[in-house]
C-alpha cells in the first residue's frame, strides 16, 4: 500500500489512487501523418524502466485530477509528484539507485 | 544422464545416497555459443531442451542471473490448462498441454502434472455468454472442454457456495478436464537437467549486462563473469523483457507489474480441482502438500521489486471466501510476488527481433507457466530456422504494427 | 489427572483459576495464564503429535511463535482451526484440541511405517519416481501423496464468527513489547509521540517474564508493570496485546492482526469480533522483536522431551512447569546454564550440561559449577533413546569440523534435553521492510544491517542480547534527544562467547546408518538431505530450501533457516557470509482469511446499485440481472409463465401497445463548457459541431486503437452544454476516459464533466401507443411528431412533475425516455403505470430490450463488441466521420490488419428451422465437413426467438460477413449440426417506419 501525495490533497494511500502508467507519452497533433510504425510506437510501446520512473496517477477517489510523479519501480520509493504540464523536476539517478 | 525411477532410488539408498550424481554441471563459460539463451527459468530451459532435443542444437549456454528457476518459474500458482479463446492462442497452448502430458516421461522427471480438471466460473449473463462461446471454440480447436451449470459445479467442486444470494453467484463454469496443476520447481530442474545431459551449459549468477552487435547482427552478450560470444541469442527473461530488449535498443509493447500469490497452512484435502474466477479475481487450488495456493489479480502500478500492495491480497480473500466461505477459519501461510510483463492482448512475444540473430519470448503476463513446454518447444524452432513456427507466428512483434493483436482479454463485462 | 510436573510457586499462571480442557479425548486441567503447551507439559503430555514425512513421535519444542510442531486441531465443528500452535493457544475453559495428521491416534499411528522406508524418502525423491506406468500417477501415487499430505482440517460449515479491519496512523510504532520495546515506547510517549505498542502475548514484557533480573531495583516483572502502567497512563500511546504484527509493507504501511476472543470460552465469544486487522501507517518504526533460540542438531534430536533451554527456562519461570525432572542441558553458550541454575532452584535434578565449547568460564558456568552441577566442555550429545519421550542420550567428547567422531560414548539417563544453539535475531519484519542483513562472524547470526524505511531495530532483534544494552537501544530509537541522560541500572549475569556449531558429527559421515540430524522438525529435513541437496547441485540456499523443503513449513523455517544455511556453508566449504538467506516472507505467523477478509463479505464484498424504482420491481416480481453493480430487472414473470412466454408477452407488449422499461441505470455525464462540441467531436466518431439545441446524436467511442469501446446518445441542451449517456456498465470507465484526455491531453479544451447517473431516473416509454401514454400525463406538452421528432427533447411538467422527455429509441418502436430527478423516480413511474393502465402498459426487463433491440439490428457494446471489433466491423461506417480530420480510434482504422475486408463483421442469421435458438457464443463455420481443429468464420453474439416475427433470429460477427448475406454457415455441436443463412442484422421494420408509432 504505497503512499502518494497528491499534489492538490497530500499525502494518500494508494487505494484512492488508479494508475495510469508511463508519463509524458503525448498523443501526436497530427496522427494522420505518422506511420503505422509510428503510430504503433505510440499505442503500445512502453519504457517501462527498472529503476527512476516517470508515471500518471490520478486521484480517483480524491480530487480526480492527474498527475505526475517520479517514482523507483524496484524500492517503489517516490521521488517527486508534479502537476500535469510542469516540467519534471530533476532528479539524480545515482541517488535515488543509492 | 542417471536414469531415475525407484529402482536407482533403491539403488542409491543401499549405499545412503552417495552417489547420486548433480543433476546439472556448473560449468565455466566457454568462450562462445552457437545459442546463448538470456534467463534459467522454465521458458529458457525448456528452450535449451528443445533446441538439443528437436534441432540437434547443443552448443548451447542458458545464462541466469541468479539460481534457475528464482524468477516467476518460482512463484507462480502452477495451474496448466489450454482452453484460450482464439485459435492462436488454443494452437499454443494445446501443444504445451499435450507436451505437458509427456513431460514427466520425456525428462525423466516427474514435474508431477496433476490433471484435476480446471474450472472457469461465469458470474453474470456476460460471464456465461462469454463462457459458453469459449467451450465452442475450443471443442471445435480440439481442446477438450465443458459447459457446467451451477448445480454441475457444485456436483465437481463440492465446497463453491453456489447460492444465488451471493453477490456475485455462480452461474456456472467452464471446465478442462486436462487441466490442473503441476509442480513448478521441478519444471525447471527437469529441464535443466535434461538440457545439459544433453550438453547444454547451464550457468548460474552470470549476469547480462549488455548485447554486443557487429551491425545489425547480435555477436554476443557481455556479462558479470565476462563477454561470452553467440551466433543467436534468445532473451527469456518475463518479467525483465524490456529491460534486456532496450540493450539493443528494442522498445517492446510490456509493462511490468508486481503479481502475488499466496498459500494457506498444509490442511487435509478439501478442494480435488483447480477454480478461477475473472470477475471477482481469485484462482484456488490445493497442491500435493495440502496448502491451499491462491493467486490474485496484478497490482495496478508498475514495479520490478517482486512484491505488492497488501490490499490486493486482502480483496481476494474477500473474493475467496465468497466462493468458498469454509475457507474463513484456515490461515494465509506465506505470500509472495512475481514480475510480470503484461502486453496490449494479454497474448505473448514469441518473435524474431528487428536485430539479426536476436530473438524474443516473453510478455506472458500472469499466465506463463502453463505454457512453459509449448512456448519453449515453439522458440526453439524460432531460433533454430531463424523464423516462426506456425505456433508462435501470429506472436510476433509485428502485429503492434498492423494491429493484428490476439486479445485474450475477452469482452468487458457490459450490457445495456 | 495430577499436574505432575507443576512446581510449587511461582510462575505468573493464577493457581486459584482452574481450567478443565480436553486433549485427544482426555481431559485435564491447567491454570489460568497457561497455554495449551504449558498446560500438557504440567500434565507429564510431551507427545502431541507426529512429523510429516516420518510419522516419527513429536513434542513440544518451544513456547512461542516459533514452535516447529505441536499442532493441533483446535475445537470442532463449525469454530475448528487446524494447525493452531500449542504454544499460541492460552487456556481457556471447555477447550478442546487434538492431535493433527495421526491414524488412529498419535499414540499408536500407522503411518509410523513411514519411517521404515525412510531411506526411500530422501529430499526430491518423489521428482525420481511415479513416473511409469503413466496413468499410474494421478490414478494411484498422487492420491496417496495427496491423503497423506495436509495437516489439520478446514471447518465443514460456515464460519460463525465476525472480523473486523481498523486503521491507525502512529508517529512511532513499536513492534514487540519486552525490555527493548517497552522502554522504547515509554521514552517516545514521555515525548509526546502518538505511539502504537504492538506484542503477540497475552501480556506486555516479553524475555522479562521469563528470566529474573533487576532493573532500576525493581524485579523485572515489577518493572514491566509499572513501565505498562505509565504507558496506560498516557492519552497518546495506544497498547495493543495478543496481536501479531505480520506483515511489514512499503512506505511504513504495516498490518496486524489483534486476536480478541480466542482465548475466551466458546460461550464469551458469540457476538464480539473475533480478530481485527490493524493497518498502520507510521512515521517510524521501531521494531523490537527480540531472538529466537536455534536447535542443535544432532542424532534424533526430535524426539519428545528434547526441548529449547530458552523454552524450558520460560515454562519453569512464567508458567510454573517443569518440563522434566532429570535434565540434559546441551549447549554452545552461556545460556543454557542460567537455565540449569533456574530449574535447580525450582528444584530439578540436573543430570549434566553438555557444552561443545572446550572451555566455559564466564559467570553463569562459574554458578554453576558452584552449584554442583556436572558440565562437560568440548562434549556433544551423538545419539538418544526413547520412542515417545527421551529416556537416555549418549555423550562424547568431540573435535569441532570433525565429520565423524572417534571418541568412546556413555550413556545419561534423562526425561528432558534442554538445548542451546543460540539465538537468532527475529529479523523477519526488517527483512520484509527490504532491509538489508548482514551475517555477523562475532554473534554468529544475521543481523539488520542496510534500513531502507524509516525505522530502528532495538534489542535482540538488531543482535543486542544483554539486557542493560537492550534497553539502551530502546531508549535511543524512541527518543534519541533525552536517552542517555537517563541510565538505566540492571542487574544481569555476563555471558562469554558463543561458540557456532552447526552439526553434532555421528559415527558414520551424516546420512549413512539410521539416525536422523534433524533440521526442520516439521517437514523432517535432515542434514542427510541438505547433503544430498549439495551433492545434486543444489547449492544455493534457495535451491537447497526448495529441494529439501526447509522452512517451507507452518513455523516457516523460525528454528530451522539458519541452522540448514550453516550446514549448507560447512558442506560448501564457504564462510557463513557468503551463502545468504532465503526470503523473509509475510506473514510472520499464519493469519486467518476470515481476518484479512474483514467485512468485505456478502453485500458488502461489492456495492450494490439499485434505482429509485427498486422496490416496485420486487414487489412485482421481476427477476434480476447483476449489470456492472447494478440490480436490473431482467424479466417480470407471471405465475405459470415460463421464461420464453414472459419475454414473448413483454415484447409483444412494446411492439403492439406500450412497454415501459426502467432505464436509470444508463450512465449520465453531464458536459459543459464553451469547448464542449469540440471535445464530443474529439471522441466520438461522428460528427458534433452542428448538432442543434435540443437534438440528440447516437455516438460511438473508440480506444485509440480504433476499437469500440462505449456507444450512447448525447442530447445537446445549449451551446455549450450537453448531456451525455453511456451503457451502465460502463459508466465510470467513460467518465474516467473522458477526465483523462481533457487532463493529460487537451487540457486546453474548457470543458467540465460531471456523473449525474444518480442524479436523474429514466424511465422509457416505447410502443406505438407511448404518444398517447405521454399525452394523457403530458397534457401540455407538444407531441406532435413534426415538432417533437425523432431524435430530440423537450423539458416540461409530465405527471405534475418537472421532467426531461427524450425521443430516442432502442426497440425500434415510438419511445420516449422520461427523466425526472432520481427521488422522483418511483412516483413517475407509478404515474405512468397508473396512465397505462388503459393501454395495458407492460413493464419489460434487460431480456426484452435485447430481443427488442437485436430485432432491429442494434449492437450492445460487450456482446457484439470484445474489444476487438471495430465500427466498420459492426457494420457502421456510416458512424465514422470521414471528414474529421482526427478523432480517437481513425488513426488505427488504416493499419494493415484493421482495414482488412475479410474481418469479422456483423450479420444476422436465420436458422432453417424457425423454432431452432442458436446457443449464444456458438462457433461458425463455413465447411461443416473439415477436420478438427476446424477453421472458425466468426460466433454467434445474440440471440433470441422473436416473439414479432415468429422465429429464432441471431446476430453475428462472421468473417467478410458483410459481403455473404443468403450463403449457408454451420453450427457444429457435439453429434450435429446446425445450418443457418447469413442475412441482414435489421430484422424487423427495415424501413424504420414504425419510429412514429400511433398518431
Amino acid at each position: 500500500m504505497l503512499l502518494i501525495e497528491c499534489p492538490w490533497c497530500g499525502k494518500r494511500h494508494e487505494t484512492e489512487f488508479q494508475y495510469g502508467g508511463e508519463a509524458h507519452i503525448a498523443r501526436p497533433e497530427h496522427p494522420e501523418e505518422l506511420t503505422d510504425q509510428q503510430w504503433a510506437d505510440f499505442l503500445f510501446m512502453k519504457t517501462n524502466t527498472k529503476g527512476v520512473f516517470r508515471e500518471r496517477w490520478n486521484h480517483s477517489n480524491g480530487c480526480r485530477r492527474w498527475f505526475n510523479a517520479i517514482r523507483h519501480t524496484v524500492s517503489h520509493e517516490i521521488l517527486a509528484v508534479y502537476k500535469m504540464g510542469d516540467e519534471p523536476p530533476k532528479i539524480e539517478a545515482g541517488e535515488a539507485d543509492k | 544422464m542417471a536414469k531415475y525411477s525407484i529402482f536407482s532410488i533403491a539403488r542409491n539408498a543401499l549405499n545412503n545416497h552417495q552417489d547420486w550424481p548433480r543433476q546439472w554441471r556448473s560449468p565455466e563459460p566457454k568462450p562462445d555459443y552457437d545459442v546463448i539463451i538470456v534467463g534459467g527459468g522454465g521458458h529458457g530451459l525448456a528452450t535449451a531442451y528443445y533446441l538439443a532435443k528437436e534441432h540437434g542444437i547443443t552448443n548451447v549456454a542458458v545464462l541466469e542471473k541468479g539460481w534457475l528457476g528464482g524468477g516467476n518459474t518460482a512463484r507462480n500458482t502452477t495451474i496448466v490448462r489450454s482452453n484460450y479463446l482464439w485459435d492462436e492462442s488454443a494452437a499454443i497452448y494445446e501443444k504445451s498441454l499435450k507436451l505437458w502430458e509427456g513431460l514427466s516421461q520425456d525428462i525423466n522427471y516427474n514435474v508431477m502434472l496433476s490433471q484435476r480438471g480446471v474450472l472457469n466460473l461465469a458470474h453474470n449473463l456476460s460471464d456465461v455468454r462469454e463462457g459458453k462461446r469459449r467451450v465452442s471454440a475450443n471443442r471445435l480447436n480440439g481442446v477438450d472442454a465443458e459447459w457446467l451449470d451451477a448445480q454441475g459445479v457444485k456436483e465437481f467442486c463440492p465446497v463453491v457456495n453456489i447460492s444465488d444470494k451471493a453477490r456475485h453467484p455462480v452461474l456456472g463454469a467452464t471446465l478442462q478436464r486436462r487441466g490442473g496443476v503441476a509442480r513448478h520447481d521441478s519444471v525447471a530442474w527437469g529441464y535443466a537437467r535434461a538440457a545439459d545431459a544433453r550438453g547444454v551449459d547451464i550457468i548460474q549468477n552470470c549476469e547480462v549486462t549488455g548485447l554486443r552487435r557487429e551491425g545489425d547482427k547480435v555477436v554476443g552478450v557481455e556479462t558479470s563473469r565476462g563477454f561470452i560470444g553467440a551466433k543467436k541469442v534468445a532473451l527469456v527473461t518475463a518479467g525483465h523483457s524490456s529491460v534486456l530488449a532496450s540493450m539493443a535498443d528494442i522498445r517492446l509493447p510490456l509493462e511490468s507489474h508486481p503479481l502475488q500469490a499466496l498459500v494457506s497452512e498444509p490442511i487435509k484435502p478439501v478442494i480435488d480441482c483447480v477454480v478461477m474466477s475473472g470477475a471477482v479475481h481469485v484462482y484456488v487450488s490445493q497442491s500435493d502438500k495440502g496448502e491451499l495456493v491462491m493467486g490474485a489479480g496484478i497490482d495496478s502500478f508498475n514495479s520490478y521489486g517482486q512484491r505488492g500492495s497488501f490490499h490486493v491480497i486482502e480483496h481476494q480473500l474477500g473474493a475467496c471466501l465468497e466462493l468458498f466461505p469454509i475457507f474463513s477459519r484456515v490461515r494465509m501461510m506465506r505470500s509472495w510476488g512475481g514480475i510480470v510483463d503484461t502486453s496490449p492482448d494479454a497474448s505473448p512475444i514469441v518473435s524474431k527481433t528487428p536485430v539479426k540473430g536476436l530473438y524474443i519470448n516473453g510478455g506472458w503476463g500472469t499466465g506463463g507457466f502453463k505454457a512453459t513446454p509449448g512456448s519453449g518447444w515453439a522458440f526453439a524452432h524460432t531460433v533454430a530456422k531463424d523464423e516462426p513456427h506456425k505456433l508462435n507466428a501470429p506472436f510476433n512483434l509485428d502485429r503492434f504494427t498492423s494491429g493484428a493483436l490476439v486479445d485474450e482479454h475477452g469482452a468487458a463485462a457490459v450490457a445495456h | 489427572m495430577s499436574r505432575v510436573n507443576r512446581t510449587a510457586s511461582g510462575g505468573r499462571i493464577d493457581r486459584s483459576k482452574i481450567i478443565n480442557f480436553t486433549f485427544n479425548g482426555q481431559r485435564y486441567r491447567g491454570f489460568d495464564g497457561d497455554t495449551l503447551a504449558s498446560a500438557l507439559l504440567a500434565n507429564g503430555v510431551h507427545l502431541v503429535g507426529r512429523s510429516f514425512k516420518y510419522h516419527r513421535p513429536r513434542g513440544i519444542v518451544a513456547a512461542g511463535a516459533e514452535e516447529p510442531g505441536a499442532m493441533v486441531q483446535l475445537e470442532e465443528g463449525a469454530q475448528t482451526q487446524p494447525n493452531i500452535r500449542a504454544t499460541q493457544i492460552e487456556l481457556y475453559e471447555g477447550l478442546t484440541a487434538s492431535s493433527v495428521n495421526v491414524w488412529p491416534s498419535v499414540d499408536f499411528d500407522v503411518s509410523a511405517l513411514n519411517g521404515l522406508f525412510a531411506k526411500f524418502m530422501t529430499a526430491g525423491f518423489y521428482n525420481k519416481t511415479f513416473m511409469w506406468p503413466k496413468s499410474f500417477w494421478m490414478k494411484f501415487y498422487e492420491p496417496i501423496i495427496r491423503r497423506a499430505a495436509g495437516w489439520g482440517r478446514a471447518p465443514d460449515k460456515n464460519d460463525p464468527d465476525i472480523y473486523d479491519q481498523m486503521h491507525a496512523h502512529a508517529d512511532i510504532l513499536v513492534v514487540g513489547a519486552g525490555p527493548a520495546g517497552l522502554i522504547a515506547a515509554l521514552e517516545a510517549g514521555r515525548a509526546g509521540a502518538r505511539v502504537v505498542l504492538v506484542d503477540e502475548q497475552s501480556e506486555p514484557g516479553g524475555s522479562l517474564l521469563s528470566q529474573n533480573r533487576k532493573i532500576e531495583g525493581l524485579d523485572s516483572s515489577d518493572w514491566v508493570a509499572k513501565a505498562v502502567a505509565e504507558l496506560r497512563s498516557m492519552p497518546d500511546v495506544r497498547i495493543l496485546s495478543r496481536t501479531v504484527l505480520f506483515g511489514y509493507y512499503d512506505h511504513n504501511y504495516l498490518c496486524a492482526v489483534e486476536q480478541k476472543t480466542d482465548h475466551m470460552p466458546l460461550s464469551q465469544r458469540i457476538g464480539k469480533v473475533r480478530q481485527r486487522v490493524w493497518h498502520f501507517r507510521a512515521k517510524r518504526v521501531i521494531i523490537a522483536t527480540g531472538a529466537h533460540e536455534r536447535p542443535l542438531v544432532f542424532a534424533d534430536n526430535d524426539r519428545p522431551g528434547i526441548m529449547l533451554a530458552g523454552s524450558v527456562q520460560t515454562y519453569a519461570n512464567r508458567y510454573g512447569v517443569m518440563p522434566g525432572k532429570n535434565i540434559v542441558l546441551f549447549t554452545n553458550n552461556d545460556g543454557a546454564y542460567e537455565t540449569a541454575l533456574d530449574l535447580t532452584q525450582a528444584g530439578a535434578n540436573i543430570v549434566s550440561i553438555i557444552d561443545v565449547r572446550r572451555e566455559a568460564a564466564g559467570e553463569l558456568p562459574t554458578r554453576a559449577r558452584a552449584a554442583g552441577i556436572e558440565i562437560l566442555n568440548g562434549y556433544a550429545i551423538t545419539a538418544t533413546r526413547g520412542r515417545k519421550r527421551v529416556t537416555a542420550v549418549e555423550i562424547r567428547a568431540i573435535q569441532k569440523g570433525a565429520r565423524q567422531y572417534t571418541s568412546a560414548g556413555r550413556w545419561l539417563d534423562c526425561d528432558l534435553v534442554a538445548m542451546s544453539g543460540g539465538w537468532s535475531p527475529v529479523v523477519h519484519l526488517f527483512s520484509q521492510s527490504q532491509g538489508k542483513l548482514s551475517f555477523s562472524a562475532e554473534k554468529s547470526c544475521y543481523i539488520p544491517n542496510i534500513s531502507v524505511q524509516s525505522q530502528d531495530v532495538v534489542g535482540a532483534a538488531n543482535g543486542t542480547f544483554d539486557l542493560a544494552s537492550c534497553l539502551l537501544e530502546g531508549q535511543f530509537a524512541g527518543n534519541a534527544k533525552s536517552a542517555g541522560l537517563r541510565k538505566i541500572s540492571v542487574v544481569e549475569p555476563t555471558e562469554g562467547q558463543m561458540e557456532p556449531f552447526w552439526i553434532v558429527p555421528g559415527s558414520v559421515p551424516i546420512g549413512e546408518g539410521s539416525a536422523k540430524h534433524f533440521v526442520d522438525f516439521q517437514n523432517d529435513t535432515s542434514a542427510a538431505d541438505i547433503a544430498l541437496a549439495t551433492r545434486e547441485g543444489f547449492e544455493n540456499s534457495e535451491h537447497v530450501k526448495r529441494y529439501t523443503l526447509t522452512g517451507f513449513g507452518t513455523d516457516q523455517g523460525k528454528t530451522s533457516n539458519i541452522n540448514a544455511l550453516g550446514i549448507l556453508a560447512g558442506l560448501l566449504d564457504k564462510p557463513m557470509t557468503e551463502i545468504g538467506t532465503t526470503t523473509f516472507r509475510a506473514p510472520y505467523t499464519p493469519v486467518a482469511y476470515g481476518a484479512l477478509a474483514g467485512r468485505n463479505l456478502g453485500r458488502w464484498s461489492d456495492p450494490v446499485r439499485v434505482t429509485s424504482i427498486h422496490k416496485w420491481h420486487q414487489e412485482n416480481g421481476a427477476l434480476f440481472e447483476n449489470v456492472g453493480q447494478w440490480h436490473r430487472p431482467w424479466y417480470y414473470p407471471k405465475p405459470g409463465e415460463t421464461m420464453q412466454d414472459s419475454l414473448n408477452r413483454e415484447c409483444l407488449a412494446v411492439r403492439n401497445g406500450v412497454g415501459v422499461l426502467d432505464a436509470s441505470t444508463l450512465g449520465k455525464i453531464d458536459i459543459k463548457g464553451p469547448d464542449a462540441a469540440e471535445f464530443l467531436n474529439r471522441i466520438y466518431t461522428n460528427a458534433w459541431m452542428k448538432l442543434g439545441v435540443g437534438r440528440i446524436r447516437y455516438g460511438l467511442m473508440c480506444h485509440e486503437d480504433g476499437m469500440v469501446f462505449d456507444d450512447g446518445t448525447t442530447a445537446r441542451f445549449g451551446d455549450n452544454h450537453f448531456l451525455m449517456t453511456t451503457t451502465s456498465g460502463n459508466a465510470a470507465a467513460v467518465l474516467d476516459w473522458l477526465e483523462e484526455y481533457l487532463q493529460t491531453e487537451w487540457p486546453e479544451l474548457k470543458v467540465y464533466c460531471t456523473s449525474v447517473t444518480e442524479q436523474w431516473s429514466t424511465i422509457s416509454i416505447a410502443g406505438p401507443k407511448a404518444r398517447k401514454l405521454l399525452q394523457k400525463i403530458a397534457p401540455d406538452m407538444d407531441l406532435d411528431p413534426e415538432t417533437f421528432p425523432f431524435m430530440s427533447f423537450k423539458e416540461g411538467t409530465v405527471a405534475g412533475m418537472a421532467a426531461r422527455v427524450f425521443r430516442i429509441s432502442f426497440t425500434g418502436e415510438l419511445s420516449y425516455e422520461i427523466n425526472v430527478p432520481w427521488n422522483e423516480g418511483l412516483a413517475m413511474w407509478n404515474a405512468v403505470m397508473a396512465a397505462g393502465d388503459e393501454f395495458d402498459i407492460t413493464p419489460y426487463g434487460t431480456e426484452s430490450m435485447h430481443v427488442l433491440r437485436a430485432e432491429k439490428g442494434f449492437i450492445i457494446v460487450g456482446q457484439e463488441t470484445d474489444g476487438t471489433t471495430t465500427p466498420q466491423d459492426l457494420a457502421m461506417n456510416w458512424i465514422v466521420s470521414k471528414k474529421k480530420p482526427d478523432f480517437i480510434g481513425k488513426r488505427s482504422f488504416t493499419r494493415a490488419d484493421t482495414s482488412r475486408g475479410d474481418r469479422k463483421q456483423l450479420v444476422g442469421l436465420l436458422t432453417e428451422k424457425a423454432d431452432e435458438v442458436l446457443e449464444e457464443g456458438s462457433q461458425l463455420v463455413f465447411d461443416q465437413f473439415a477436420p478438427i481443429p476446424m477453421p472458425m468464420a466468426g460466433h454467434v453474439t445474440s440471440s433470441y426467438y422473436s416473439a414479432a416475427l415468429g422465429r429464432s433470429i441471431a446476430l453475428a460477427l462472421v468473417k467478410g460477413g458483410s459481403g455473404k448475406e443468403g450463403e449457408k454457415i454451420y453450427i457444429p455441436l457435439e453429434g450435429k449440426t446446425l445450418t443457418a443463412t447469413i442475412v441482414s442484422p435489421v430484422f424487423y421494420d427495415k424501413e424504420g417506419s414504425r419510429q412514429n408509432g400511433e398518431i
